[in-house]
Protein backbone atom coordinates (compact mmCIF):
# COMPACT_ATOMS: atom_id res chain seq x y z
CA UNK A 1 0.00 0.00 0.00
CA UNK A 2 2.87 2.68 0.57
CA UNK A 3 4.82 1.29 -2.23
CA UNK A 4 6.65 4.17 -2.64
CA UNK A 5 7.96 4.81 1.00
CA UNK A 6 9.20 1.30 1.38
CA UNK A 7 10.82 2.03 -1.72
CA UNK A 8 13.03 5.01 -0.39
CA UNK A 9 13.34 3.28 2.74
CA UNK A 10 14.93 -0.10 1.18
CA UNK A 11 17.04 2.48 -0.32
CA UNK A 12 18.05 4.34 2.75
CA UNK A 13 18.98 0.93 4.06
CA UNK A 14 21.80 0.09 1.58
CA UNK A 15 23.36 3.66 2.40
CA UNK A 16 26.43 4.19 4.56
CA UNK A 17 26.46 6.91 6.94
CA UNK A 18 27.68 9.77 4.27
CA UNK A 19 25.29 8.65 1.45
CA UNK A 20 22.77 8.94 4.11
CA UNK A 21 23.75 12.27 5.72
CA UNK A 22 24.13 13.57 1.86
CA UNK A 23 20.59 12.17 0.71
CA UNK A 24 18.61 13.37 4.02
CA UNK A 25 20.40 16.72 3.15
CA UNK A 26 18.74 16.48 -0.15
CA UNK A 27 15.46 15.94 1.06
CA UNK A 28 15.75 18.36 3.68
CA UNK A 29 16.39 21.26 0.91
CA UNK A 30 13.55 20.58 -1.14
CA UNK A 31 11.01 21.10 1.96
CA UNK A 32 8.47 23.20 0.73
CA UNK A 33 6.53 25.10 3.50
CA UNK A 34 3.06 25.02 3.65
CA UNK A 35 1.31 27.28 1.12
CA UNK A 36 -0.67 30.28 2.60
CA UNK A 37 -4.06 29.17 1.12
CA UNK A 38 -3.79 26.42 3.55
CA UNK A 39 -2.18 27.81 6.38
CA UNK A 40 -1.20 31.02 7.09
CA UNK A 41 1.49 32.11 10.44
CA UNK A 42 1.27 32.03 13.35
CA UNK A 43 -0.08 28.24 12.78
CA UNK A 44 -2.69 26.64 14.91
CA UNK A 45 -1.81 24.71 17.89
CA UNK A 46 -4.06 21.87 16.52
CA UNK A 47 -1.73 21.41 13.27
CA UNK A 48 1.41 21.42 16.01
CA UNK A 49 3.51 18.25 15.76
CA UNK A 50 3.54 17.27 20.06
CA UNK A 51 7.39 16.70 21.36
CA UNK A 52 9.00 17.79 18.48
CA UNK A 53 12.17 20.61 19.06
CA UNK A 54 12.36 21.80 15.58
CA UNK A 55 8.45 22.82 15.58
CA UNK A 56 6.94 21.39 12.91
CA UNK A 57 3.23 21.77 11.76
CA UNK A 58 1.08 19.28 9.32
CA UNK A 59 -1.32 19.48 7.42
CA UNK A 60 -3.65 16.67 5.82
CA UNK A 61 -6.09 18.09 3.10
CA UNK A 62 -8.17 16.49 1.18
CA UNK A 63 -8.57 16.01 -2.52
CA UNK A 64 -12.04 16.03 -4.42
CA UNK A 65 -10.87 12.48 -5.36
CA UNK A 66 -10.42 11.17 -1.91
CA UNK A 67 -6.66 11.21 -2.04
CA UNK A 68 -4.93 13.45 0.71
CA UNK A 69 -1.96 16.28 0.65
CA UNK A 70 0.10 17.11 2.80
CA UNK A 71 1.78 19.81 3.64
CA UNK A 72 4.44 20.82 6.54
CA UNK A 73 5.93 24.11 8.62
CA UNK A 74 9.16 23.41 9.87
CA UNK A 75 9.48 26.81 12.05
CA UNK A 76 12.64 25.77 13.78
CA UNK A 77 15.84 27.17 11.64
CA UNK A 78 17.66 23.95 12.85
CA UNK A 79 15.40 21.56 12.43
CA UNK A 80 16.97 20.19 9.19
CA UNK A 81 15.89 16.54 10.22
CA UNK A 82 12.46 17.83 10.05
CA UNK A 83 12.38 19.02 7.14
CA UNK A 84 13.47 16.02 5.33
CA UNK A 85 10.93 13.74 7.10
CA UNK A 86 8.29 16.14 5.76
CA UNK A 87 9.88 16.39 2.24
CA UNK A 88 9.81 12.35 2.11
CA UNK A 89 6.47 11.92 3.80
CA UNK A 90 4.87 14.26 1.08
CA UNK A 91 7.01 13.05 -1.67
CA UNK A 92 5.89 8.98 -1.19
CA UNK A 93 2.91 9.70 0.60
CA UNK A 94 0.64 12.49 -0.95
CA UNK A 95 -1.82 11.70 -2.88
CA UNK A 96 -2.95 8.70 -1.78
CA UNK A 97 -5.98 7.48 -0.50
CA UNK A 98 -6.66 8.10 3.56
CA UNK A 99 -6.98 5.01 4.29
CA UNK A 100 -3.55 3.61 2.90
CA UNK A 101 -1.66 7.07 4.39
CA UNK A 102 -3.56 6.18 7.77
CA UNK A 103 -0.83 2.83 7.89
CA UNK A 104 2.47 4.43 8.11
CA UNK A 105 4.62 3.78 11.71
CA UNK A 106 6.65 5.41 13.17
CA UNK A 107 9.42 2.83 12.43
CA UNK A 108 10.50 4.56 9.38
CA UNK A 109 12.00 6.87 10.97
CA UNK A 110 15.02 4.51 12.46
CA UNK A 111 15.44 2.77 9.27
CA UNK A 112 15.69 6.34 7.22
CA UNK A 113 18.10 8.18 9.70
CA UNK A 114 19.70 5.38 11.73
CA UNK A 115 22.60 6.99 13.16
CA UNK A 116 21.74 10.68 12.34
CA UNK A 117 19.41 10.29 15.16
CA UNK A 118 19.89 12.38 17.86
CA UNK A 119 18.25 11.47 21.02
CA UNK A 120 15.85 14.27 20.98
CA UNK A 121 15.19 14.19 17.27
CA UNK A 122 13.92 10.62 17.43
CA UNK A 123 11.07 11.74 19.31
CA UNK A 124 10.18 14.56 17.88
CA UNK A 125 10.23 13.10 13.88
CA UNK A 126 8.07 9.99 15.38
CA UNK A 127 5.93 12.48 16.27
CA UNK A 128 5.64 13.95 13.02
CA UNK A 129 4.78 10.38 11.15
CA UNK A 130 2.22 10.11 14.11
CA UNK A 131 0.68 13.37 13.42
CA UNK A 132 0.26 12.17 9.67
CA UNK A 133 -1.16 8.92 10.76
CA UNK A 134 -3.94 10.29 12.69
CA UNK A 135 -4.64 12.75 10.51
CA UNK A 136 -4.93 10.36 7.59
CA UNK A 137 -7.10 7.97 10.36
CA UNK A 138 -9.25 11.18 10.88
CA UNK A 139 -9.90 11.71 7.15
CA UNK A 140 -10.55 8.38 6.23
CA UNK A 141 -13.58 8.19 8.69
CA UNK A 142 -14.92 11.46 7.71
CA UNK B 1 22.34 42.11 23.11
CA UNK B 2 24.90 40.85 25.55
CA UNK B 3 27.81 43.06 27.01
CA UNK B 4 30.92 42.08 25.40
CA UNK B 5 32.42 39.38 26.96
CA UNK B 6 35.76 41.17 28.54
CA UNK B 7 32.69 43.60 30.51
CA UNK B 8 31.35 40.45 32.24
CA UNK B 9 33.33 39.59 35.37
CA UNK B 10 34.37 36.29 34.38
CA UNK B 11 37.37 34.65 36.44
CA UNK B 12 38.39 33.44 32.85
CA UNK B 13 37.22 35.26 30.57
CA UNK B 14 39.55 34.12 27.92
CA UNK B 15 37.81 30.30 27.18
CA UNK B 16 34.75 32.11 25.71
CA UNK B 17 34.92 33.63 22.83
CA UNK B 18 32.60 36.02 20.45
CA UNK B 19 30.90 35.45 17.56
CA UNK B 20 32.66 38.84 16.07
CA UNK B 21 36.55 36.97 16.74
CA UNK B 22 35.50 33.78 15.79
CA UNK B 23 34.85 35.63 12.01
CA UNK B 24 37.82 37.52 12.80
CA UNK B 25 40.08 34.54 12.97
CA UNK B 26 38.30 32.37 10.14
CA UNK B 27 41.49 32.03 8.23
CA UNK B 28 43.82 31.59 11.38
CA UNK B 29 45.93 28.36 10.54
CA UNK B 30 46.44 28.55 14.96
CA UNK B 31 42.75 27.79 15.32
CA UNK B 32 40.41 25.03 15.15
CA UNK B 33 36.46 25.70 14.75
CA UNK B 34 35.05 22.48 16.08
CA UNK B 35 31.05 21.77 15.90
CA UNK B 36 29.82 19.01 18.05
CA UNK B 37 26.05 18.72 18.28
CA UNK B 38 23.54 16.51 19.38
CA UNK B 39 22.06 16.33 15.85
CA UNK B 40 24.44 15.12 13.64
CA UNK B 41 22.61 16.25 10.40
CA UNK B 42 23.28 19.78 11.80
CA UNK B 43 27.02 19.37 10.58
CA UNK B 44 26.68 18.74 7.35
CA UNK B 45 23.73 20.97 6.48
CA UNK B 46 26.01 23.52 7.21
CA UNK B 47 28.96 24.78 9.58
CA UNK B 48 31.55 27.66 10.19
CA UNK B 49 33.66 27.86 7.06
CA UNK B 50 37.09 25.75 7.69
CA UNK B 51 35.43 24.14 10.93
CA UNK B 52 35.86 20.69 11.59
CA UNK B 53 32.87 17.96 12.84
CA UNK B 54 33.53 16.19 16.22
CA UNK B 55 31.07 13.70 17.16
CA UNK B 56 30.69 12.88 20.56
CA UNK B 57 29.30 9.78 20.13
CA UNK B 58 31.37 8.40 17.50
CA UNK B 59 34.81 10.28 17.94
CA UNK B 60 34.72 10.74 21.53
CA UNK B 61 33.51 7.76 23.04
CA UNK B 62 34.75 4.31 23.54
CA UNK B 63 33.06 2.19 21.11
CA UNK B 64 32.96 -1.13 23.71
CA UNK B 65 32.97 0.40 27.14
CA UNK B 66 30.52 3.24 28.39
CA UNK B 67 33.82 5.78 28.92
CA UNK B 68 35.95 8.31 26.36
CA UNK B 69 38.52 7.45 24.19
CA UNK B 70 42.56 6.78 25.16
CA UNK B 71 45.58 8.71 24.71
CA UNK B 72 46.05 6.98 21.41
CA UNK B 73 42.29 7.79 20.06
CA UNK B 74 42.68 11.13 21.30
CA UNK B 75 46.20 11.82 18.98
CA UNK B 76 44.35 10.05 16.46
CA UNK B 77 41.51 12.24 16.26
CA UNK B 78 43.41 15.52 16.86
CA UNK B 79 45.70 14.53 14.10
CA UNK B 80 42.50 13.97 11.64
CA UNK B 81 41.62 17.43 12.55
CA UNK B 82 44.82 19.05 12.24
CA UNK B 83 45.25 19.90 15.30
CA UNK B 84 48.54 20.38 16.93
CA UNK B 85 49.59 20.95 20.66
CA UNK B 86 49.42 24.76 20.22
CA UNK B 87 46.88 24.59 17.94
CA UNK B 88 43.48 26.68 19.52
CA UNK B 89 40.45 24.54 19.45
CA UNK B 90 36.95 26.44 19.76
CA UNK B 91 34.16 24.48 20.40
CA UNK B 92 30.59 25.86 19.22
CA UNK B 93 27.23 23.44 18.51
CA UNK B 94 23.26 22.92 19.08
CA UNK B 95 21.73 23.11 22.26
CA UNK B 96 22.45 26.18 23.71
CA UNK B 97 26.52 24.66 23.35
CA UNK B 98 25.91 21.46 25.84
CA UNK B 99 27.62 19.27 23.25
CA UNK B 100 30.36 21.83 22.62
CA UNK B 101 30.95 22.06 26.81
CA UNK B 102 31.06 18.36 26.52
CA UNK B 103 33.62 17.83 23.89
CA UNK B 104 35.59 20.89 25.44
CA UNK B 105 35.53 18.83 28.63
CA UNK B 106 36.50 15.84 27.46
CA UNK B 107 39.54 17.67 25.81
CA UNK B 108 40.35 18.65 29.55
CA UNK B 109 41.11 15.38 30.42
CA UNK B 110 43.74 15.10 27.79
CA UNK B 111 45.00 18.41 29.04
CA UNK B 112 44.26 20.73 25.61
CA UNK B 113 43.76 23.87 27.76
CA UNK B 114 43.84 25.78 24.86
CA UNK B 115 40.44 25.64 24.39
CA UNK B 116 37.44 27.74 24.19
CA UNK B 117 33.45 28.09 23.66
CA UNK B 118 31.98 30.54 21.05
CA UNK B 119 29.00 32.03 22.83
CA UNK B 120 25.35 31.02 21.86
CA UNK B 121 26.74 28.63 19.52
CA UNK B 122 25.33 27.60 16.54
CA UNK B 123 22.30 29.58 16.84
CA UNK B 124 23.48 32.71 17.42
CA UNK B 125 25.92 32.44 14.58
CA UNK B 126 22.91 31.15 11.95
CA UNK B 127 20.57 34.05 13.42
CA UNK B 128 23.41 36.83 13.03
CA UNK B 129 23.56 35.47 8.97
CA UNK B 130 27.22 34.73 9.66
CA UNK B 131 28.63 32.81 7.03
CA UNK B 132 28.29 29.12 6.88
CA UNK B 133 29.46 26.50 4.26
CA UNK B 134 28.90 22.83 3.51
CA UNK B 135 32.86 21.71 2.43
CA UNK B 136 33.96 19.68 4.58
CA UNK B 137 37.29 21.18 5.25
CA UNK B 138 40.34 18.86 5.03
CA UNK B 139 43.77 19.46 6.94
CA UNK B 140 47.15 18.11 6.72
CA UNK B 141 47.57 15.56 9.41
CA UNK B 142 49.47 16.48 12.88
CA UNK B 143 51.86 14.23 15.04
CA UNK B 144 49.62 15.64 18.39
CA UNK B 145 51.44 14.34 21.45
CA UNK B 146 48.74 13.48 24.27
CA UNK B 147 49.05 12.89 27.98
CA UNK B 148 47.46 10.23 29.49
CA UNK B 149 43.73 10.89 30.26
CA UNK B 150 43.77 12.65 33.31
CA UNK B 151 40.10 12.12 34.89
CA UNK B 152 40.71 13.04 38.64
CA UNK B 153 40.80 16.81 38.56
CA UNK B 154 37.63 17.26 36.00
CA UNK B 155 35.42 13.79 36.18
CA UNK B 156 33.67 12.36 39.24
CA UNK B 157 32.95 8.50 39.00
CA UNK B 158 30.42 7.01 41.30
CA UNK B 159 32.37 6.20 44.21
CA UNK B 160 33.80 9.51 44.45
CA UNK B 161 30.45 10.88 44.13
CA UNK B 162 29.42 8.28 47.14
CA UNK B 163 32.47 9.23 48.95
CA UNK B 164 31.09 12.92 48.59
CA UNK B 165 28.20 12.35 50.21
CA UNK B 166 29.31 11.18 53.30
CA UNK B 167 31.39 14.44 53.04
CA UNK B 168 28.03 16.40 52.34
CA UNK B 169 30.47 18.05 49.16
CA UNK B 170 28.48 20.20 46.96
CA UNK B 171 25.89 18.73 44.86
CA UNK B 172 24.49 20.58 41.64
CA UNK B 173 21.92 18.68 39.87
CA UNK B 174 21.33 21.05 37.00
CA UNK B 175 18.22 18.82 35.28
CA UNK B 176 15.00 20.22 35.27
CA UNK B 177 12.98 20.38 38.20
CA UNK B 178 10.63 17.75 37.28
CA UNK B 179 13.71 15.32 36.77
CA UNK B 180 15.45 16.66 40.47
CA UNK B 181 11.78 15.55 42.30
CA UNK B 182 11.42 12.00 40.17
CA UNK B 183 8.18 12.94 38.86
CA UNK B 184 9.73 12.52 35.89
CA UNK B 185 12.55 10.34 34.33
CA UNK B 186 13.67 12.25 31.08
CA UNK B 187 14.01 15.52 29.83
CA UNK B 188 10.55 16.45 28.31
CA UNK B 189 10.79 15.24 24.40
CA UNK B 190 13.32 12.89 24.86
CA UNK B 191 12.91 9.33 24.98
CA UNK B 192 13.09 7.51 28.78
CA UNK B 193 16.27 5.50 28.86
CA UNK B 194 15.11 3.65 31.68
CA UNK B 195 16.15 5.14 34.97
CA UNK B 196 14.32 2.70 37.39
CA UNK B 197 14.10 5.08 39.89
CA UNK B 198 13.40 8.91 39.57
CA UNK B 199 14.95 11.94 42.31
CA UNK B 200 18.27 13.04 42.83
CA UNK B 201 21.10 12.45 44.71
CA UNK B 202 20.67 13.48 48.41
CA UNK B 203 21.62 16.83 48.89
CA UNK B 204 22.23 18.17 45.33
CA UNK B 205 20.92 21.45 44.58
CA UNK B 206 17.95 22.00 42.23
CA UNK B 207 20.15 24.54 39.31
CA UNK B 208 18.99 23.53 35.77
CA UNK B 209 21.16 24.32 33.68
CA UNK B 210 19.72 27.18 31.74
CA UNK B 211 19.64 29.08 34.04
CA UNK B 212 22.83 30.28 33.55
CA UNK B 213 22.09 31.46 29.82
CA UNK B 214 20.23 33.84 28.23
CA UNK B 215 17.01 32.03 26.61
CA UNK B 216 17.22 34.69 23.79
CA UNK B 217 20.76 33.90 22.31
CA UNK B 218 22.07 31.35 24.08
CA UNK B 219 24.78 33.31 25.97
CA UNK B 220 26.17 32.97 29.00
CA UNK B 221 24.83 35.36 31.83
CA UNK B 222 27.47 37.87 33.34
CA UNK B 223 29.80 37.01 36.11
CA UNK B 224 27.61 38.88 38.94
CA UNK B 225 23.85 37.09 37.56
CA UNK B 226 26.00 33.79 37.91
CA UNK B 227 27.14 34.28 40.86
CA UNK B 228 24.01 34.93 42.39
CA UNK B 229 22.17 32.11 40.88
CA UNK B 230 24.84 29.67 42.40
CA UNK B 231 25.86 31.76 45.15
CA UNK B 232 23.80 33.35 46.85
CA UNK B 233 20.14 31.89 45.99
CA UNK B 234 22.21 28.28 46.11
CA UNK B 235 24.65 28.76 48.77
CA UNK B 236 27.37 27.11 46.56
CA UNK B 237 30.87 28.22 47.68
CA UNK B 238 33.35 28.59 45.37
CA UNK B 239 36.03 26.91 47.68
CA UNK B 240 34.23 24.01 48.01
CA UNK B 241 34.64 20.45 46.45
CA UNK B 242 31.82 20.72 43.75
CA UNK B 243 30.15 18.21 41.92
CA UNK B 244 27.58 18.60 38.72
CA UNK B 245 25.59 16.34 36.93
CA UNK B 246 22.48 15.25 34.83
CA UNK B 247 21.49 12.30 32.54
CA UNK B 248 24.55 11.34 30.96
CA UNK B 249 26.59 14.71 31.90
CA UNK B 250 26.25 16.85 28.85
CA UNK B 251 24.23 19.46 30.52
CA UNK B 252 26.24 19.29 33.47
CA UNK B 253 29.35 19.61 31.09
CA UNK B 254 27.37 22.76 30.67
CA UNK B 255 27.19 23.96 34.42
CA UNK B 256 30.67 22.52 34.71
CA UNK B 257 32.00 25.33 32.98
CA UNK B 258 29.98 28.11 33.82
CA UNK B 259 31.51 27.24 37.40
CA UNK B 260 34.87 26.34 36.98
CA UNK B 261 35.34 28.87 33.79
CA UNK B 262 33.16 32.26 34.68
CA UNK B 263 32.96 31.89 38.10
CA UNK B 264 36.41 30.39 39.11
CA UNK B 265 35.36 27.46 41.29
CA UNK B 266 38.33 25.79 42.52
CA UNK B 267 37.36 22.39 42.34
CA UNK B 268 34.52 21.42 40.11
CA UNK B 269 33.82 18.17 38.57
CA UNK B 270 31.33 16.70 36.22
CA UNK B 271 29.36 13.53 37.24
CA UNK B 272 29.28 11.80 33.63
CA UNK B 273 27.44 8.50 34.97
CA UNK B 274 25.04 10.53 36.32
CA UNK B 275 21.45 9.71 36.73
CA UNK B 276 21.37 6.93 34.16
CA UNK B 277 24.07 5.59 36.22
CA UNK B 278 22.55 6.34 40.01
CA UNK B 279 19.04 6.04 39.18
CA UNK B 280 19.87 2.42 38.18
CA UNK B 281 22.61 1.54 40.46
CA UNK B 282 22.02 -0.99 43.56
CA UNK B 283 22.52 0.26 47.02
CA UNK B 284 22.68 3.78 46.56
CA UNK B 285 20.31 6.59 47.88
CA UNK B 286 17.95 8.61 46.41
CA UNK B 287 15.87 11.54 47.20
CA UNK B 288 12.77 12.96 46.09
Amino acid sequence: MLAKLQQLVDMFQMFDTADRTQMLLSYADQFKDVPPEIARRPFPAAHQVPQCESDAYVWAVKKPDGTLQLYFAVENPSGVSAKALATILDKTLSGLPASDIATVTCDIVEKIFRQNISMGKGMGLMSMVNAVQTLARAAATS
Amino acid sequence: MPSPIEQRGYAHPEVLVSTDWVEQHLKDPKVRFIESNEDTLLYSSGHIPGAVHVDWTADLNDQIRRDYITRQGFESLMSRIGAGNDTTVVFYGDKNNWWACYAFWIFQLFGHTNAKVMDGGRVKWLKENRPVSRDVPSYPSTAYKAAERQDAPHRAYRDDVLKHLEKQGQLVDVRSPEEYAGTRMHMPDYPNEGALRGGHIPGAKSIPWAKAINPEDGTFKPAAELKKLYCDDNKLSPGGDTIAYCRIGERSSHTWFALKYLLGFDKVRNYDGSWTEWGNMVGVPIEK
